[in-house]
């Protein structure tokens, strides 16, 4: 894999940030959050800053911005030089000139960061009207070059489009427009393109260097994944609870990483070769999908609505003790498939047959008694334990209600917490008092409670970070193997398809465009689509675990260059 | 498995962290008075027939109209009634009318607004019902129910009740519709817990808070309620006190005796603005938007 190979020696500095501490407001005694950073960005660079969640990345860009919140975090100590101008001691009336016209931001969602009820070119147009003198026709004038520059199709409908009428990939060009149109120096993005697909996501990565290349600017870049690092990067700092670990050229970094949590990050990293083929399957088959649709919409009392359909003609079986994916992007139907299988929702038309029953045209009542067949676990763990339970009693409720007597559940609860590697006493506690990961593995223990023939796992990992990641998907594989349990594992990432799946199903609007064991649909797709979702995966030609290009995939060059 | 939650600060978790001081580092001055003058009060009138001087309904016709003395802290009243005792006594039937209507209220209120909420078929048929409840005045309908059954403590509460139902239904319905979206509901039910079960276990306590908020309320206004359905002689019968009935009786003597409106009125109004001072304190304290929006 080719990674990028700039020289910045002569280069000027852009942003040099020294010694910088943050820490609590009010609270001199409380630990820091960024403990003592040193940072270097110089004109034209591509500067990665890496890390796991919570490990101050986030923090770092705003204290570069101006923007900690006010009686919440503050600079305790250190620099930062944005050219020569000290940001730590600037007024606030300076930091609002040097926000546009020197340094931009462009954020994770850009719904959010876009004024709903302002068209957006008028919104580019604020820009412009707030820090030059341009006439009303130059600001136009230069809003559609700007527009086009960020290869906006259509330019003059968008210009007059609402935010909400635009796709993720088009709003997240036009907060690139809008941070580009003043030729800041440095752009900070933070996560940009983590809410979107892998396709768009290339094409926003592409923009971004391309933007850089036309205008010079340095660009700081957060993320959390390795991938996107891989392709982009000039250098990469590794953050860690809040001090910068190792800071070193990308190509450096990947081949011959100094620190163990560098180390222990890239391990982390799955690639997209697919696991090694289990031996065929010989248990019966647990489920059986056939003809599975589901269309939302369709005629309302008023007026006649256009059906969507969200999915159509689904067939697969697993077997037990077998995993079967299902990629796609967002609106793919893969989540439609899921909550179809669970009855959260009525399919439309089709059968779904789970341990010899078929299941999809019950009512809610004839239903409740084979529930306990098939288990769900969702993608966010804050949400999908109740706040107010003990872990105690949300492991108890199904159970419960399957006339397991209490002190018996509260046995086999004391049993499973042993199997999710946790102490007996975080029976008592709430979910809050456990981390993003311990909540997903005190999830999955609530699914295997019910000791399911089935589990359906709806982006089960992808809320956590890569190391947790790699932690709950050995934790699901265990699992699996002990209670022989089939498994459907819908995720929007191929290299976690690639970790866990037996055989892989792709779908795109709603429709499955491939199906087929993993090793043949990654290895070599045949459906357009699929290659297209290989293609964008960020990172594929690296193995970022043992420090080398894939074999097969190196004479390929990185997907941008 | 080597993770540690306490170690693990993402960006947003230590902002959120922040604001999550010990409770009574927040609650200023303003609510510790207004819970202060609230408890005095409610002792007062609880209590209010151990220590009366007087029967707050003896006349005497030897004793009208006194000014305030040693026997009569307050002066009298146009039938020689002790004024304090009365106050102190009236006290007893306007709190009981102001908890009595926010109990009923949000009891029926969080029933109906938990069907609504999570029905969809009795949802279109409870609001429209809901509805036309809210299109009833309070006076009206008291005026009409204690010109059907006479003046009585229950015409005076399902008077002030009935409209401020359908105002705790939309409350209790609007978090259960959103609470029904959360990944724990749909894992309940994916865990084959009943309809009930989801209901009272899952969905139930997200109401809480907002209820003890819109309570307080309803108990201020019902109090208020009270006090103008007596001064119209719609309110309970005028041989129980009520601090209402005794402006009332009291209106006509305003000039040479003011003190037969202020005290009550004094009483009244301060009760009415620590619960709702109290209510505020409590929303502040329950819903973590209206604190960060503070912050």
């Amino acid at each position: 894999m080719e990674f990028s190979s700039k020289d910045f020696t002569d280069a000027k500095h852009v942003l040099k940030i020294r010694d910088l501490t943050v820490g609590l407001t009010g609270r001199p005694n409380a630990e820091p959050v960024l403990r003592g950073i040193d940072l270097d960005i110089r004109a034209g660079e591509t500067h990665c800053l890496v890390g796991e969640s919570g490990s101050g990345k986030s923090v770092t860009s705003l204290a570069a911005m101006g923007l900690l919140p006010k009686g919440a975090l503050e600079i305790q100590g250190g620099s930062i030089d944005l050219e020569g101008f000290e940001i730590t001691l600037a007024k606030p009336a300076e930091m609002r000139e040097l926000r546009a016209r020197r340094i931009a931001m462009i954020f994770q969602e850009p719904m959010t960061a876009l004024n709903p009820v302002l068209r957006v070119g008028q919104q580019i147009e604020e820009v412009l009207n707030m820090h030059t003198d341009l006439s009303r026709t130059a600001v136009k004038a230069r809003t559609i070059d700007m527009m086009t520059q960020v290869h906006l199709p259509d330019v003059q409908r968008i210009y007059s489009a609402f935010p909400h009428q635009l796709s993720g990939g088009q709003r997240q060009r036009i907060m690139i427009a809008m941070a580009l149109i003043l030729d800041p120096d440095l752009l900070i993005a933070d996560e940009p393109t983590t809410a979107l697909d892998v396709t768009t996501q290339l094409q926003i990565l592409k923009l971004i260097s391309e933007m850089q290349d036309r205008h010079g600017t340095a660009v700081l870049f957060i993320t959390h994944d390795m991938g996107v690092v891989a392709e982009i990067a000039d250098t990469v700092s590794v953050m860690q609870e809040g001090r910068i670990v190792e800071c070193a050229p990308i190509r450096q970094l990947l081949v011959t990483p100094q620190e163990d949590y560098t180390r222990k990050l890239l391990s982390a990293v799955p690639n997209l070769v697919p696991r090694a083929a289990r031996s065929v399957a010989t248990g019966r088959d647990v489920i059986t999908v056939a003809g599975l649709g589901m269309t939302y919409g369709g005629s309302g009392f008023f007026k006649k609505s256009e059906d969507v359909r969200a999915a159509h003609d689904v067939n697969f079986t697993i077997a037990s003790g077998r995993t079967l994916g299902i990629v796609g992007e967002s609106g793919s139907g893969k989540s439609t498939v899921a909550r179809c299988i669970m009855r959260l929702i009525d399919p439309t038309v089709g059968e779904v047959t789970i341990a010899g029953t078929e299941i999809a045209k019950m009512s809610r009542r004839q239903l409740q008694p084979h529930r306990k067949h098939f288990q769900i676990v969702f993608q966010d763990p804050y949400r999908s334990l109740n706040p107010r339970w003990t872990v105690a009693r949300s492991l108890c409720e199904g159970p419960v209600n399957f006339g397991t007597p209490r002190d018996q559940a509260f046995k086999d609860a004391v049993e499973l917490m042993k199997l999710v590697d946790l102490p007996r006493d975080a029976l008592d506690r709430y979910p809050h008092q456990f981390s993003g990961g311990q909540r997903q593995r005190i999830a999955i223990a609530r699914a295997v409670a019910m000791k399911p023939d089935l589990l359906v796992a709806d982006e089960a990992v992808s809320a956590l970070d890569v190391s947790v990641q790699a932690q709950v998907l050995d934790f699901l594989d265990d699992v699996q193997a002990k209670f022989g349990i089939a498994m459907l594992f819908i995720t929007h990432d191929l290299r976690v398809a690639a970790q866990i799946c037996d055989e892989v199903l792709v779908m795109q609007k709603g429709v499955i465009v491939e199906h087929g064991p993993a090793g043949e649909v990654l290895a070599s797709p045949q459906h357009d689509y699929t290659c297209s979702l290989i293609e964008a995966a960020p990172g594929r030609h690296w193995d970022f675990a043992n420090s080398r290009a894939l074999s097969g995939a190196s004479t390929k060059p990185g997907a941008i260059t | 498995m080597t993770e540690n939650p306490t170690s693990r600060h993402s960006a947003f978790q230590v902002l959120t962290g922040l604001f999550s001081l010990p409770v009574g580092a927040r609650i200023g001055i303003g609510p510790t008075i207004a819970s202060v003058v609230l408890v005095i009060i409610v002792l007062a009138s609880l209590f209010a027939p151990l220590y009366v001087p007087h029967d707050p309904l003896s006349m005497n016709a030897m004793a009208r109209l006194q000014p305030p003395s040693k026997e009569f802290l307050l002066g009298t009243d146009p039938y020689g009634r002790d004024t304090f005792s009365r106050v102190m006594i009236g006290g007893r039937v306007s709190l009981l009318i102001g908890v009595g209507a926010a109990v009923v209220s949000v009891a029926i209120g969080l029933i109906i607004g938990l069907v609504a909420g999570y029905f969809r078929l009795a949802d279109s048929i409870i609001m429209r019902i809901m509805d036309s409840l809210m299109a009833i005045p309070a006076i009206l309908l008291a005026i009409a129910l204690v010109a059907l059954n006479g003046p009585s403590l229950t015409s005076v509460i399902i008077a002030i009740t009935v409209p401020e139902v359908p105002r705790v239904v939309r409350l209790v319905r609007s978090v259960v519709l959103s609470a029904r979206e959360e990944a724990y509901v749909e894992a309940a039910i994916a865990l084959g817990s009943s309809m009930p079960k989801i209901l009272i276990q899952h969905l139930m306590p997200n109401t809480f808070a907002p209820l003890i908020v819109q309570g307080t309320y309803i108990c201020a206004s019902a109090i208020l309620i009270e006090a103008i359905l007596s001064f119209l002689g719609a309110g309970v019968s005028t041989e129980i006190p009520t601090w209402g009935n005794i402006m009332a009786e009291g209106r006509s003597y305003f000039q040479i005796k003011p003190g037969l409106i202020f005290w009550p009125g004094l009483l009244l109004s301060l009760c009415i603005l620590a619960i709702n001072l109290l209510g505020d304190t409590a929303r502040d304290l329950l819903d973590p938007l209206m604190k960060k929006r503070e912050a």
